[in-house]
């Protein structure tokens, strides 16, 4: 099925063409910010961290930032370092370069102070706004599409109708020779056992077990009872009353394909077909690991509605709940409960949302989007040291 | 639109798709059963008992564990199930 959009110079399609400005650390993000204020178009990420973070902590700062800059829906990158950080700007950009893609750096010590680093660093990326507004869309393939997977705000009818429509447009994309990441581990316990045996890799199913069994056992190092944070208070006023239950409706967002993989934070996605990220429950460190991974769109279940976004890929919301999409239309894109009152099927909802995500390919503009939502986190274990 | 929705066989709870009043009887899975609570649109209703300590099945899976007896038509939700997973504050690290 063909789509139109961005061919990149490695050969990477994307549905987008951002010009994006990275703060390596939180002590360059206003910097950036004020960069990307003066020059329009251009996004930048609100990044709160990248400095005093040891182990995986910075190795996920690292793979998200890189991510961000290699995904295919960014066609031009300016790297803003404050100098000093952990997390250096060099270290991002040479990793962003091995695409092809246009990527300058600046540094606010080198450059002396804030004010000229703005300067310089609107200079450089206006220009590159201007060559970015000469491309124009090819041809390519829904089979170069990665697709994530997100459920936020969930309810009860979640598992019953907006999951199954996702998974149904999931199922759909993968069959087509597309990619589709499911994700959100902790919404994982309690269904695990099910998706295990979609895994015919035995190290890749094993992989997928071991992210479980480390997300499970991170509550209990602490002591702690997941129920004091999952479900949520929203979860459970709309009455799902355990992570068991949440987790066996979030699965249908994976349809039926089988899985390729199972995938660390942020890591770069392999091949083609369904894989399993590892990422929290929570929507937006969620939806930024898969994004750095390679996703190009997101599709979105909600039971009680959330407007979330992300600042280079377009999140299309689809919610089960017919009374929050009258209530929420400002942020909602596809109204699922129509699959509980009768007026739709799951196989017709499911068509839709996947006609949806075809039209956002090529260019027109969820409510997400247009409202300009671009929710940003990095995941972390610990905190800053 | 029906006013209860059973998702598998095995499931011992259903989820009530309009709000259920106290004392009304609801048609669920073919039966009628009388509820014995207010239950809220999209929360579940025991189909049949389920002794403290017994499972509660939705989806064909477990989905918790009765932390009191539940009569049928009863509310099913936090004050009576609770989870079996993600219990630091009772289990060791899982191996």
């Amino acid at each position: 099925m063909k789509i139109t959009g961005f061919r990149r110079e490695n050969g990477a399609f994307g549905i987008r063409n951002h010009l994006l400005i990275i703060p390596a650390s939180v002590c360059a993000a206003d910097t950036a910010a004020r960069i990307a204020a003066l020059t329009p178009g251009a996004v930048s990420l609100p990044n709160q961290h990248g400095c005093c973070q040891i182990g995986e902590d910075y190795a996920v700062a690292v793979r998200t930032l890189t991510g961000f800059g290699k995904n295919a829906n960014v066609g031009a990158v300016l790297v803003v370092g404050l100098g000093c950080e952990g997390v250096q700007a060099n270290t991002l950009a040479d990793g962003i370069r091995e695409t092809g893609k246009p990527v300058e750096v600046i540094t606010i010590q080198e450059r002396g102070d804030t004010l000229k680093s703005i300067a310089r660093g609107a200079d450089i990326a206006t220009k590159f706004s201007f060559d970015l507004a000469e491309q124009r869309r090819s041809e390519g393939d829904i089979a170069e599409i990665v697709l994530g997977l997100e459920c936020g705000g969930s309810d009860p009818t979640s598992g019953i109708a907006s999951n199954p429509a996702v998974g149904y447009a999931s199922a759909k994309l993968v069959t087509l020779g597309g990619t589709s990441i499911l994700s959100e581990t902790t919404e994982v316990i309690g269904a695990e056992h099910l998706l295990a045996t979609r895994f015919a890799d035995d190290v890749q199913r094993e992989k997928f077990l071991e992210i479980v069994k480390n997300t499970e056992n991170r509550a209990a190092m602490m002591g702690q009872d997941l129920r004091d944070g999952q479900p949520t208070p929203g979860n459970k006023e709309s009455g799902l009353s355990t992570i068991e239950e949440k987790s066996l409706g979030c699965m249908h967002k994976a349809g039926d394909s089988p899985f390729s993989g199972a995938l660390y934070y942020a890591e770069p996605v392999p091949g083609r077909g369904l894989y399993f990220m590892d990422t929290p429950g929570q929507d937006i460190d969620s939806i930024t690991g898969m994004v750095a991974g390679g996703a190009q769109v997101v599709l979105f279940s909600t039971g009680r509605g959330t407007p979330t976004g992300c600042p280079i890929a377009p999140v299309i919301k689809i919610t089960g709940n017919s009374d929050t999409y009258d209530r929420m239309i400002v942020n909602m894109d596809l109204n699922a409960g129509r699959i509980i009152t009768g007026e739709a099927t799951l196989s017709e909802c499911g068509e839709e949302l996947f006609a949806m995500l075809v039209d956002v390919s090529n260019g027109s503009r969820p409510k997400a989007e247009v409202l300009g939502h671009k929710e940003f986190g990095m995941y972390r274990l610990t905190g800053a040291f | 639109m029906k006013n209860t929705l059973r998702l598998n066989s095995k499931d011992n709870v259903v989820t009530c798709l309009r709000a259920v009043t106290k004392g009304s009887a609801v048609e669920a899975d073919g039966e009628a059963v009388v509820a014995v609570a207010d239950i809220p649109q999209f929360h579940k209703m025991a189909l049949v008992p389920i002794m403290k300590g017994a499972h509660c099945y939705k989806y064909g899976e477990i989905i918790g564990r009765a932390t009191a007896d539940i009569l049928p038509g009863d509310h099913v939700h936090v004050h009576n199930i609770e989870s079996t997973r993600g219990r630091g504050d009772k289990q060791g690290m899982r191996s």
